[in-house]
């Protein structure tokens, strides 16, 4: 019970202390950022930056149909344990009752079964896309400490919270406190790593679409 | 009662069969998850058991446990088993008597050196000096200290004993202390709860009985008889949980459902004890089963767990403070990001025009 405390008191308010301040420091640094200066008129007939903008946030969410075929194992990858871990996180009561406490909203939730089984799912999916990084030449050569830290920090939630569920390892109160405190490290690094992509492939995609609208490409 | 009577004796004085009585040794190493062969082995153990001399010790408590314990709902082998033991001095029970009381306190452990069993509820005060609970001019500290060094075992009964409880709560302003902080080496077996389940003390007493030794603990001290699984693991409102039904409030159709309680603070979860295997009045009922959360009571720390009504998954204390400090700090630090970089960006472009020209 110790450890459950410190994990709910003390580490929770510290590491969501340092999300919060991690998150705005780097999205205000972005959008604070002057605009970038027009050297040139936009060609004849493109879009306007807004629109470009949004075309590219969704139409990039697919690959492009040239590298459909080959992209799409981990297009397919990525998308399952993303929505996955979008359904353990909003979806599951017990965090829908956390997230209640610090936005004061909340929402139905799924039955416990169906969450186990996403979560077994995003697991499943994890280590796939950890194994494909780790056999893939191209990607193991790209790949930072940054990537995989940020795989494990992602990993290590769900898998704990699937064993505080299944009762597996040690006593239910200190699983779910290693569950909490493996969120804590999540939280921590979030900011300051890839998984910052969260908020910055808006941003990204975003500008990306400006540019390439500015100049005529279509998006 | 004489001293040398056993508990067999007894039992026919009072009209109980063999029979009955072998029935209560299955029930009790049932109840303890004994094997079978066991049964018979402790009934025969606490047949032949001389009455124990007990010494109970009550400090900073409520008197909620010894209520628990000694009215029971109704006429039981397990009171009878009470009514065995030799109960030499209870603070709370001969509190009229006085000195005399001390004195037979005096006298049971000076004929029952090194084979009583001290029975301890609440917890002892150690702030300055342990004023701040004195009995007969001694405080709580030289009374356990005095009372345990020629005990044969220990025995922490409530949550204030065997973890502080309540007296213990933040701030602790009377620096209370757990029973097993004070008592060194000595065998003890932990009883939390507030209060404990009457069975789980009888149960834990007549295993001492039977085999001369203390029961399998886990690692709080408790028998895992009796706490080796939590209320949520045998909670018969645990479907409810599973298929995400809950109740909102004590008095929405959830709660009129019987939905689980999860969402209005239980804390089942974490919460070992055997209410909802036991129950309480005679098996008639438990807390969630009267439609109000666990409160975790049995648990060491329970009053400092964030309230009793604030879901187990949310955070212990507000975050508020914290969260607007950090938010107003990200801000500035990106504030203070991008107009660094508008500087570069503008010296860059002035050197740039400078070259152009």
């Amino acid at each position: 019970m110790e450890l459950l405390a410190f994990a709910r008191g003390q580490a929770l308010t510290f590491s969501v202390a340092v999300f919060v301040l991690g998150v705005l420091w780097r999205l205000v640094g972005v959008l604070a950022l002057p605009a970038w200066r027009d050297f040139s008129p936009p060609r004849e007939g493109s879009a306007p930056n807004w629109l470009s903008a949004i075309r590219a946030i969704f139409r990039k969410m697919i690959p492009h149909r040239t590298f459909l075929k080959e992209g799409m194992f981990t297009t397919v990858n990525g998308y399952v344990f993303h929505f996955g871990l979008g359904v353990v996180v909003f979806l599951f009561v017990p965090h829908i009752l956390f997230l209640r406490s610090l936005f004061g909203v909340s929402w139905p939730g799924l039955p416990n079964g169906v969450i186990t089984g996403v979560g077994a799912l995003t697991a499943g999916s994890l280590l796939v896309a950890l194994a494909y990084r780790l056999t893939s030449p191209v990607l193991k050569l790209i790949s930072r400490p940054n990537d995989y830290l940020s795989w494990l920090l992602t990993f290590l939630p769900v898998a704990t919270g699937l064993a505080a569920t299944a009762h597996v390892g040690p006593r239910y109160e200190t699983m779910l406190a290693l569950h909490i405190l493996s969120v804590c490290a999540f939280l921590i690094w979030f900011p300051f790593g890839k998984l910052m992509h969260a908020f910055l492939f808006v941003l990204s995609r975003g500008a990306t679409g400006i540019r390439f609208g500015h100049r005529g490409a279509q998006l | 009662m004489k001293h040398d009577d056993n508990l067999a004796g007894e039992m026919q004085r009072r009209g109980v069969s063999r029979r009955a009585f072998l029935k209560f040794g299955s029930y009790v190493a049932s109840l303890m998850a004994l094997p079978p062969s066991a049964a018979e082995a402790l009934a025969e153990g606490l047949a032949a058991a001389r009455r124990q001399s007990v010494i109970w010790l009550s400090f900073q408590e409520c008197t909620g446990c010894t209520e628990s314990l000694t009215r029971s709902y109704a006429p039981t082998l397990e009171n009878l088993i009470f009514d065995f033991i030799s109960l030499d001095y209870h603070e709370t029970l001969m509190a009229v008597s006085g000195e005399a009381a001390e004195k037979a306190r005096e006298a049971a452990m000076a004929a029952n050196r090194g084979k009583y069993i001290v029975v301890v509820d609440g917890s002892v005060p150690m702030k300055d000096g342990g004023v701040y609970a004195t009995i007969g001019g001694r405080t709580n500290h030289q009374i356990l200290e005095d009372t345990v060094k020629d005990a044969f075992a220990v025995v922490a009964v409530g949550t204030c004993a065997a973890f502080g409880g309540l007296p213990r709560a933040n701030p602790n302003p009377t620096g209370a202390v757990p029973i097993s902080t004070l008592v060194g080496g000595k065998p003890l077996i932990n009883i939390s709860g507030c209060p404990p389940i009457p069975e789980a003390m009888t149960g834990a007493l007549a295993y001492v009985l039977s085999f001369g030794k203390l029961p399998e603990l886990d690692h709080l001290g408790r028998p895992k008889a009796f706490f080796g699984e939590t209320i949520h693991d045998r909670c018969y409102r645990r479907p409810f949980y599973e298929r995400g039904e809950f109740a909102d409030g004590f008095d929405d159709a959830g709660a009129r459902q019987g939905f689980c309680l999860y969402k209005v603070g239980c804390k089942g979860p974490v919460t070992y004890n055997s209410c909802a295997t036991m129950k309480w009045n005679g098996g008639v009922s438990f807390p969630i089963q009267s439609g109000h959360g666990c409160l975790g009571c049995s648990e060491p720390d329970f009053w400092d767990q964030g309230g009793f009504y604030r879901p187990l998954s949310t955070p212990l204390g507000a975050m508020g403070p914290a969260l607007a400090g950090a938010a107003l700090a990200g801000a500035a630090l990106g504030v203070g990001a991008a107009l660094s970089a508008r500087s570069h960006q503008k010296s860059y472009l002035a050197s740039a025009e400078k070259e152009k020209e």
